[in-house]
């Protein structure tokens, strides 16, 4: 079909084929675009602003209705400040632990690839599963944790699971555990990129130690590989759903109630669709607010190296 | 730092240490699980901190899961919709990725804006209207509506345009001169070279799909196309009541395959999960 000369440069073949060639292979990965993703997610934007519920013959416009609702929900507003709380323990607790995991591992040769496995196991378990070991794990009176804590002479340790007071806390610790992992990956590739010159430029300089030169030059050059997994692991923990609707369902008391569970519970349990529609879209805003944060970090940072 | 290799075991035991102090924190659930699995249920009543069962109680425990519901069923459900989900992904984003890096055609810019669009949309967010469509269409408990919704990965479009822009111009120029359509030089030259971006790209697609719960639970009821995140679930709701011995062996029935295959291939997820990470 190309008719091009060996001399002619790249940049002047025919282009009638070529655009062709382009447009007939975006069009299936267009169509499954339109109908799975642009068209649903316009849907639910249109359907945050009906009240219109499973089962029931016609629905209503009702404009801001719904997040009306949402600001007099005192539910959502639980949800709301559990997930907020839940990624403010989460994303920190996960990114420290998991760039500590990486500098130990990066720092020797000897049991990297054992250490990183280990570490990196729950990002492949079955979230389900695990969750159902950790409610063994935590479960007030049969569990090994508790068993411990009382052979250290605690009396009445922490029903966690099942304490309102302790439950969204046990729910964040299984957050951290899983999210690790995934954080100290990342990280091990920012560290690699980092060249091994500029440790020992900084030893030249006069940089004695290790923190010093953490402090000089691995944590400056891991600036862009720290924000971007900040926001990546926010945007993870923001979805958080798995252990709430295996291990909670939100209780005791709206304790652990988040926002997808509530979402899935308004949608999919009261089958009150345009309102769940409403929920989801305070969901979207949040994690578009998250990511304009990042470009916003981005744009303000100088960039080394 | 550098001279990690000719350190000895003794100036590096405090960093091993303290790696395997955190990395046996991260097993307990692990731990824990296994050994519950192989104790009898009046032992674990106990809540003794013995690791080692005092009775071997594994072969009633594990034969009670498959017993009690179809393991097999599970796990091939879920090979069906990974698999599945992993083709098309491929088969819309391979193309797509090649036509947005070497190809200029008009409209490609918005093509690729809708790209960048797309990738901002967590795939909760359509979940609604598609549950509404696929019950319309009567498609609720099968495979096609625990598919469809995934066969379009924008990320993947991404990735692989990102990866084929880096790929020389003269492969795809000397494909054009022995004569190749577009559709064969995706097919006879890109997709051989898309080999460790779709490796990437797959493990970081089965360990999302394998383990997601949200999506199944919406769309399937019953056993019949249960994935195993359901089985798990069903398991421990209908069946296990409080018998955690058997609900930790059906834990670790779930748990194993995924993590066999990354015990096997660990290097591979490890880079595959960092590639696709740090594009993403």
């Amino acid at each position: 079909m190309s008719d091009s000369i060996a001399a002619a440069p790249p940049r002047h073949r025919p282009l009638v084929g070529e655009a062709l060639a382009g447009l007939l292979l975006t069009v299936p990965a267009g169509i499954a675009y339109l109908l799975m993703l642009l068209l649903p997610t316009a849907a639910t934007i249109l359907l945050a602003f009906t009240d219109y519920e499973l089962g029931l013959p016609g629905f209503a416009w009702i404009g801001l209705g719904n997040f009306e609702e949402l600001l007099e929900d005192r539910g959502f507003a639980i949800a709301f400040r559990n997930t907020v709380i839940y990624v403010g323990l989460v994303a920190p607790l996960s990114i420290l632990l998991g760039l500590g995991a990486a500098l130990l591992i990066e720092a020797g040769i000897r049991g990297r690839a054992l250490f990183r496995a280990v570490f990196f196991l729950p990002v492949v378990s079955l979230t389900v599963a695990m969750a159902a070991a950790w409610q063994y794990l935590l479960h007030p009176t049969i569990g090994p944790l508790n068993a411990f804590l009382r052979t250290l002479g605690m009396t009445a340790p922490p029903f966690w699971l099942s304490s309102s007071d302790w439950v969204l806390l046990s729910l964040s610790a299984i957050g951290v555990w899983e999210n690790v992992g995934y954080n100290m990956v990342l990280f091990l590739a920012g560290l690699t990129a980092i060249p091994r010159e500029l440790h020992h430029a900084a030893e030249v300089d006069g940089a004695r130690g290790w923190l010093d030169r953490f402090r000089l030059v691995t944590w400056p050059l891991l600036g862009p590989t720290t924000l971007f997994v900040l926001t990546i692991t926010m945007i993870r923990s923001i979805r958080v759903f798995d252990t709430v609707a295996v291990l909670t369902q939100g209780g005791p008391n709206k304790a652990s109630e988040v926002l997808l569970h509530t979402m899935y519970k308004e949608g999919f349990t009261f089958l009150r669709l345009g309102y769940s529609a409403a929920i989801t879209l305070v969901f979207l805003a949040m994690v578009l607010g998250l990511v304009w944060l990042q470009t916003k970090a981005l744009d303000k940072r100088v960039h080394y190296g | 730092m550098v001279e990690g290799s000719k350190r000895s075991w003794l100036a590096d035991a405090p960093r091993l240490l303290l790696l395997a102090a955190l990395g046996l924190l991260l097993l307990m659930p692990y731990i824990w699980m296994v050994s519950a699995s192989l104790k009898p249920l009046d032992e674990l009543f106990r809540a003794s901190l013995n690791l080692w069962p005092e009775r071997f109680h594994a072969i009633e425990n594990y034969s009670k899961v498959f017993n009690q519901i179809p393991v097999f069923q599970y796990l091939w459900n879920g090979l069906v919709v990974c698999a599945g989900i992993l083709f098309f992904q491929l088969l819309f984003a391979v193309p797509a990725g090649y036509a947005l890096a070497k190809l200029r055609f008009p409209g490609r810019d918005f093509v690729f804006g809708l790209v960048m669009l797309g990738l901002l949309v967590p795939p909760h967010v359509p979940a609604l209207p598609l549950y509404l469509a696929f019950s319309q269409a009567g498609l609720l408990n099968t495979y096609a509506a625990l598919i469809l919704p995934f066969t379009i990965s924008v990320f993947a479009i991404f990735l692989f345009r990102q990866f084929f822009k880096a790929l020389p111009d003269e492969l795809v120029h000397a494909a054009r001169l022995d004569g190749m359509g577009e559709i064969e030089i995706v097919w006879r030259v890109i997709l051989p070279n898309a080999w460790p971006a779709a490796t990437a790209f797959a493990i970081f697609s089965v360990v999302a799909h394998w383990n997601d719960l949200f999506w199944p639970l919406i769309v399937i009821e019953g056993q019949a196309r249960a994935t195993p995140a359901l089985g798990v679930l069903y398991f421990r709701s209908d069946e296990a009541g409080d018998d955690f011995a058997s609900l930790m062996a059906a834990a670790v029935i779930m748990t194993l395959p995924l993590v066999l295959a990354f015990l096997f291939a660990q290097r591979r997820f490890v880079e595959g999960i960092a590639t696709t990470g740090l594009k993403g």
